[in-house]
């Protein structure tokens, strides 16, 4: 049940982002994603007062940002982990980096750990299965790991 | 709506079924097909909503030869000369495909059950999902259109799209008109009549068109319909 939302959104990280792109109705995926690069996920109070300034309704707002993968609800880490699940890499043994991952950040894939650190997220092939297993970090690709070498990149929580 | 307003005046040629037939430039295929009489099923179309084109039952043929293709009428604009076909084998077989199919997703709204008996269909080959939505998307345009609320939409995408109100809470624009659920194809409980455990509702398969609409409490297509007093001799 929703608490009756009087929150009162304060947009001035917002609102720049909207001005930017004139408060267009057709610039809606653009905004939604410089506010997830801002926020690193999308406030549900973002999310209200972008559609009251597009004037599109609220729900058209969460349509979208619920079909695109790349837009999360949810509060992401502040490093995000990607452990590449494609076919190329899980032969050469990526479930094993999953795994290790998973045992060493103490959460399942999809998770956040609690000290809002790391975010652990699995994709099905990046398109460098040459050098599998893949994983990203931050958008830093990592080649041929193995379960030791990730655990060496980890802070431990 | 306002497209067919700015279209008096001329109006367009095209071949229905073999007929040289006229229609006004602005209409759809399936406002066209309708005008003449002839029955087109369909499911995610109401006169006083914009066409959505979702539920594809209300396919039909046009062109001919190599151009040949099934397009839904309802989203498709007449236009001169145009060959349609609505009840060539294809359409019929694709049809009770497309039917098919959202019956296996939604077995227990009455009118899909309805519908299957009208068009005669016998099995489902697709196993049952039991869910209660096809996605018609009637009720987001009714919210929006003809209720102004603009609660509801689409969520998700592919094989997780959902209806839902944003954030799945409660909404506040909501007004609980219950506009959505009025229209709503797939919210209804179907003919309970013969107990059916079958994903098709049985008692009405094996059907004739009875009297069903002339009498007004009649539920189903059942002959011999158990719900008023004639035999299906007497309908004939
Ligand atoms: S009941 Fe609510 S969601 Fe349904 S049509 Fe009315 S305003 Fe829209
Ligand atoms: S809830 Fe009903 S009206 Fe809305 S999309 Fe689903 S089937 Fe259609
Ligand atoms: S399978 Fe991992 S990059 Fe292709
Ligand atoms: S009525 Fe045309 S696609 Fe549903």
């Amino acid at each position: 049940m929703r608490k009756k939302n009087q929150t009162t959104f304060e947009g001035s990280r917002v609102d720049p982002i909207i001005d930017k792109y004139n408060a267009e109705q057709g610039s809606l995926i653009s905004i939604l994603q410089d506010i997830q690069a801002e926020y690193r996920y999308l406030p549900r109070e973002a999310l209200e007062h972008v559609a009251r300034r597009l004037n599109i309704p609220v729900v058209q707002a969460f349509g979208v940002a619920t079909f695109f993968r790349a837009f999360t609800l949810e509060p992401r880490g502040r490093q995000l982990i990607h452990v590449c699940m494609g076919t190329a890499c899980h032969v050469r043994g990526s479930q094993n980096v999953l795994e290790e991952v998973e045992r060493k950040l103490e959460i399942k894939a999809g998770g956040t750990t609690p000290d809002g650190e790391y975010t652990l997220e699995t994709v099905n092939c990046v398109g460098a299965c040459a050098l599998g297993p893949v994983v990203i970090r931050n958008e830093e690709y990592l080649s041929h790991m193995t379960p030791t070498k990730v655990s060496g990149l980890l802070k431990k929580v | 709506m306002s497209e067919k307003n700015r279209s008096r005046g001329e109006m367009v040629t095209f071949m229905l079924n073999g007929a040289r037939v006229q229609a006004d430039p602005g209409s759809s295929l399936l406002e066209a097909i309708r005008f003449y009489g002839l029955d087109i099923p369909t499911l995610c179309y109401d006169e006083g909503l914009t066409p959505y084109g979702a539920c594809r039952l209300c396919v039909v043929e046009v062109g001919s030869g190599k151009r040949e293709k099934l397009v839904a009428s309802c989203v498709h604009p007449v236009r001169e000369g145009l060959e349609v076909r609505t009840h060539s084998n294809r359409v019929l077989k694709t049809r009770k495909m497309i039917l098919e199919l959202l019956i296996a997703r939604c077995p227990g709204s009455k009118k899909l059950q309805d519908m299957a008996s009208e068009l005669e269909l016998k099995e489902i080959k697709f196993r049952p999902l039991n869910d209660d939505c096809i996605l018609c998307g009637l009720c987001v345009r009714m919210c929006e259109e003809q209720m102004a609320a603009r609660a509801i939409g689409f969520a998700g995408r592919g094989r997780d799209r959902y209806i839902t109100t944003p954030f799945d809470m409660t909404s506040e624009e909501c007004r609980k008109c219950g506009a959505c659920m009025y229209i709503c194809p797939a919210c209804e409980l179907r003919c309970q009549g013969t107990g059916a455990e079958t994903v098709l509702c049985s008692g009405c398969i094996n059907t004739e068109p009875v009297c069903a609409s002339r009498y007004d409490d009649a539920m189903c297509f059942m002959v011999p319909c158990l719900s008023c007093v004639r035999t299906p001799e007497d309908v004939k």
